[in-house]
């Protein structure tokens, strides 16, 4: 069983983010996104993934509303907000300079 | 706009915690569902889809903790959490958590009581506007003899027209008026003051009603008039504004009525209902005397003068005074203090000593709590051992324990601002000697207050037994069987420790309850030279109005004399100007005329009584030398005066006093200026209780220059079937005359005391509650171990310890902690003693009786304390303790 540090710390909001910013989705079709996109490398365990969305919910950089499902099923599907959509930007841009930093590192040795 | 989305979200889940709950518990259920569903299309069998699903998903609780984790309020959350554990764990024990509470209710409520008493009455400022630059002027004495003497008109015109330092300056002097009936009332003798006009503007208030005085109201020739408090306008006037204009009547003179002061207005106490303009009422020469000292200055500093800058500006003024008027009482000095300071400060010491003490109870209910607390933690060990091991942390753990214990706290909070409300009635209505009572009752900065020392008790009573537990105990502790001897040696220490503090701290109050009732009863044993018992008295103060001549006076007073004699059950009636132990009202100097003259500057001084001939008989002073007043010596016959031993022992030592003649200095008296006769010498009374003995001379009160007198009539049985008939003797001669101060000799001399039996009652009050605190906890600790060493007792015993060497050997253990406890608060006594020295009469600060006493009543309470548990200890059945394993 991963834990959500066995992603590298703090990516994972910024996975959450990136998915939004496509389409309102639920948990699991987040879960299922990240783990599409990645052709299945980020073995993100799934449950983790909602102490994650509640925080972000928390901070405001998403929003939440219950709907219908395409099961028919009522489910809770998070959008990005205004805010959101900045902090991704910002942790995008993060996370660019950090892998180029390492990047470099781990090319030259 | 994020910052009100992040709000709204925490409202909610504030408000719909439990929906928030469920809407979780859906969503992580749609996500298992929708996996086990996939997994099934992918052609697993049911039950392999949801173990599959459940794998990749992780565990669902521990899912569900985290993510209720990031929530706002979560820590809210879990401390109620902890609050209603905390309530459960003290309801199961309902018999603890009582006495705790009450323990604590009473030390809060002692300290809350006090607390509301130093800040109403010595540190909430007077409500006059920028009060910290008023200030009161006092005449003192270069070589300290005194610094708080009250100012003579002169010297305070002088100081009006020459000091810089102040922005203004005004007089005032308090007085009482005979203020007539109207319409069916009673007359009423009204505490009034008379004041310069601009005292209101100098302390910033203007009038309710009508307007205060104006510089033309305060002179000589103004027509008389009257400034009403609220107080007396609401309940004499009812509240009616037509009285401005009218006409009512002080000492049967009439006064205008020009204003009405505020409600809030009650300086200098709330016994004044009235104000008169001093110049207007007292005559120009006795407002310029340097010699009559009897007015109060008040004053306001200038911006940015300091109170140092403007004593030396009027020392500079009051020593040219000085060498101008080298003769007589004229000062040589000034002294300036804070207007609050110059009201309370002979409170003070008392008032803070008493406060110190009630925190030394308070902090001694903490201590025992804490120690009750710790035992009981020691019997929770495996509850806190099993909480440990399942991932309690240790933060939580010790939270869990401060909870409980300002559970306590609160509720016992709770239980002592009832308790203060109730003892600050109590004190209000004993110590009518303080001033500002009115303004003593508990207000937001109590409550404030109350709430700190809660806190601070319960944080102090629930951590020392909480940081005692120990991590490293726990695989121990679970471990251990019962079988375990030395049992929690580390708690037993503690407890140990803890209790040495109390009885500490209890000595320290003992011994200061033990100094105080020692000056109580040296106070009440003092021997004031005159009858006390049976003995009842009134004032008497006839109206300039309707008294006009000392005849008039004189016939007025001998037909009540007269009447009150008739009256059954009188031993013996007079009257005077002065009682012993009331207190010094008044002093004049005087010169010996067969003595010549003394050298510039040195002026002899003397108490002024007036008594008329039957007065040293009513009030039993021994007459030792000479003769009494003669019942003819009366009006312009009266040149005679008699004095006491005190006088002749500082005045006419080794001569003969009878036949020397005395030229007193403003002494309203027949013979003032050629001399009046020594016709007798009376033996000493005290002007007060704790005072030194002074020279009195006593002038015929049949001179009739007195309007205001004492009736004292010393009584057959008890003095207060008396008042009545002599009010009525009194109404029968004149209905239209208040009487006022209707006391025994008794009471007069308890008025005296009341302060020192106030504050001996209050401290033994508090050294028996912590003296009984200390018994019990000792009591406590000493059967917990026992409890404890239970298994080794009965092991000693079965090996043959003879009984008497086991109860030895438990008294021992209990008695350690009363012993250096003992140690510690007599060495800490001997300093606590120096602080209070200015409250002691006749006792020592290091009195080896009351620190004997004390320790002997430590020693007796601890002994006794322990008695039970070692002798429980000593009758151990061997076979049963061992079995108890």
């Amino acid at each position: 069983m991963g834990k959500p540090s066995d992603l590298v710390q703090g990516t994972l909001d910024l996975l959450i983010l990136k998915t939004l910013s496509i389409e309102d989705r639920h948990g699991w079709a987040i879960a299922k996104r990240i783990q599409q996109i990645s052709r299945e490398v980020l073995q993100v365990q799934q449950g983790s993934l909602y102490p994650a969305l509640h925080r972000l919910e928390q901070q405001g950089w998403i929003k939440a509303k219950w709907a219908e499902s395409e099961t028919g099923r009522q489910a809770k599907f998070y959008s990005l907000t205004a805010a959101g959509r900045k902090q991704l930007d910002s942790e995008t841009a993060q996370w660019a300079r950090l892998s180029e930093a390492i990047n470099l590192v781990v090319q030259e040795s | 706009m994020r910052w009100i989305h992040k709000l709204f979200m925490r409202c909610q889940l504030l408000i719909r915690r439990d929906r928030a709950g469920q809407q979780l518990q859906d969503e992580l259920e749609f996500h298992l569902d929708q996996q086990i569903a996939e997994n099934e299309s992918a052609g697993m069998a049911p039950g392999e889809a949801r173990r599959a699903a459940l794998r990749s998903f992780g565990n669902p609780t521990t899912l569900r903790d985290q993510t209720r984790d990031t929530w706002s309020w979560n820590a809210l959350e879990l401390f109620l959490c902890d609050v209603r554990f905390g309530i459960r764990t003290l309801v199961r024990t309902p018999g603890f958590s009582v006495l705790t509470i009450l323990v604590m209710g009473l030390g809060i409520g002692a300290n809350v009581a006090l607390f509301t008493v130093v800040h109403s009455v010595l540190l909430k400022p007077l409500p006059f506007k920028n009060q910290s630059r008023l200030v009161r002027l006092y005449e003192a004495n270069s070589k300290g003899a005194f610094q708080d003497n009250v100012l003579a008109g002169g010297t305070f015109a002088s100081w009006q027209a020459q000091a810089q330092s102040f922005e203004g300056m005004a007089i005032k002097k308090g007085i009482e008026y005979n203020l007539s009936g109207s319409a069916g009332q009673l007359p009423e003798l009204a505490h009034a003051q008379q004041a310069s006009w601009n005292i209101f503007p100098l302390l910033g208030v203007d009038a309710a009603v009508g307007r205060v005085f104006l510089p033309s109201d305060d002179r000589r020739d103004s027509n008389p008039t009257v400034v009403l408090n609220w107080g007396l306008w609401k309940r004499r006037f009812g509240g009616d504004p037509d009285v401005i204009g009218k006409t009512i009547l002080l000492d049967a003179r009439p006064f205008t009525v020009i204003g009405v002061l505020p409600a809030w207005f009650n300086y200098p106490d709330p016994k004044v209902q009235l104000w008169t303009p001093i110049y207007r009422e007292r005559s120009p020469e006795v407002m310029s005397l340097h010699t009559a000292h009897n007015l109060d200055a008040v004053a306001r500093l200038r911006p940015g003068v300091t109170i140092d800058q403007a004593t030396a500006e009027l020392n500079t003024i009051q020593r040219q005074i000085r060498r101008q008027f080298p003769d007589g009482p004229v000062n040589d000095a000034a002294n300036i203090r804070p207007i609050l300071d110059a009201e309370v400060f002979p409170l003070k010491t008392g008032l803070y000593a008493m406060f110190a003490a009630t925190g030394c109870l308070l902090l001694i209910a903490c201590l025992n709590i804490a120690n009750l607390l710790v035992a009981r933690a020691a019997t929770r060990r495996k509850e806190t051992a099993v909480r440990t091991a399942l991932g309690g942390s240790r933060v939580r753990l010790i939270r869990g324990q401060v909870i409980e214990s300002v559970l306590l706290s609160v509720a016992g909070g709770v239980i002592g601002i009832a308790l203060a409300e109730t003892a600050l009635l109590w004190l209000v209505h004993v110590r009518k000697d303080i001033p500002r009572a009115d303004s003593i009752h508990i207000d937001g900065v109590v409550i404030l207050f109350t709430m700190g020392v809660m806190l601070v008790c319960g944080v102090i009573a629930g951590l020392i037994p909480a940081l005692s537990s120990n991590d490293k105990q726990i695989l121990r502790t679970l471990h251990e069987s019962s079988r375990s001897y030395s049992g929690s040696q580390g708690g037993a220490r503690l407890r140990r420790v803890l209790l040495g503090f109390q009885v500490g701290l209890t000595v320290v109050l003992l011994i200061s309850a033990g100094l105080l009732l020692k000056t109580y009863s040296r106070l009440r044993s003092v021997d004031v030279g005159c009858a006390t018992r049976d003995v009842l008295t009134m004032e008497i103060n006839l109206p300039k109005g309707s008294y006009k001549t000392p005849a008039q006076i004189v016939t007025f007073y001998e037909q009540l004399v007269d009447r009150v004699r008739q009256l059954p059950g009188t031993h013996a009636v007079a009257v005077g100007t002065i009682l012993p132990g009331e207190g010094h009202v008044r002093d004049d100097i005087f010169t010996i005329c067969e003595h010549p003259a003394l050298p510039k500057g040195q002026v002899l001084d003397a108490s002024t009584y007036f008594a008329d001939p039957g007065y040293f008989n009513a009030m039993q002073i021994p007459l030792l030398q000479g003769r009494l007043f003669q019942d003819d010596e009366r009006l312009d016959r009266s040149g005679e005066v008699i004095v006491n031993e005190d006088f002749v022992r500082q005045f006419l030592k080794g001569e003969t006093p009878l036949g020397k003649h005395i030229k007193p200095q403003g002494v309203e008296v027949m013979g003032a200026d050629t001399g009046l006769e020594i016709v007798g010498v009376v033996a000493d009374t005290l002007e007060n209780v704790s005072g030194a003995q002074t020279p009195i001379i006593y002038y015929p009160f049949y001179s009739g220059t007195q309007r205001s007198g004492t009736l004292v009539i010393r009584t057959e049985q008890a003095p207060s079937a008396l008042t009545l008939p002599a009010q009525q003797a009194i109404a029968s001669l004149d209905p239209g005359l208040a009487v006022a101060n209707v006391l025994t000799m008794d009471q007069i001399l308890g008025k005296s005391t009341v302060a020192a039996s106030f504050d001996a009652t209050l401290m033994l009050a508090f050294a028996v509650i912590s003296l009984v605190l200390a018994a019990v906890g000792l009591f406590g600790v000493l059967s917990y171990i026992v409890a404890q060493r239970t298994a080794e007792i009965g092991i000693r015993i079965a090996l043959g310890a003879q009984r008497p060497q086991v109860m030895r050997l438990m008294l021992r253990d209990g008695l350690q902690p009363a012993l250096l406890g003992l140690v510690l608060g007599l060495i800490a006594s001997t300093g606590m003693a120096q602080l209070i020295r200015s409250m002691l009469y006749g006792t020592r600060a290091l009195d080896p009786a009351v620190y004997l006493l004390v320790s002997a009543t430590l020693l007796m309470t601890a002994i006794l304390a322990c008695a039970l548990p070692a002798w429980r200890a000593s009758r151990l059945d061997p076979m049963t303790a061992l079995r108890t394993e």
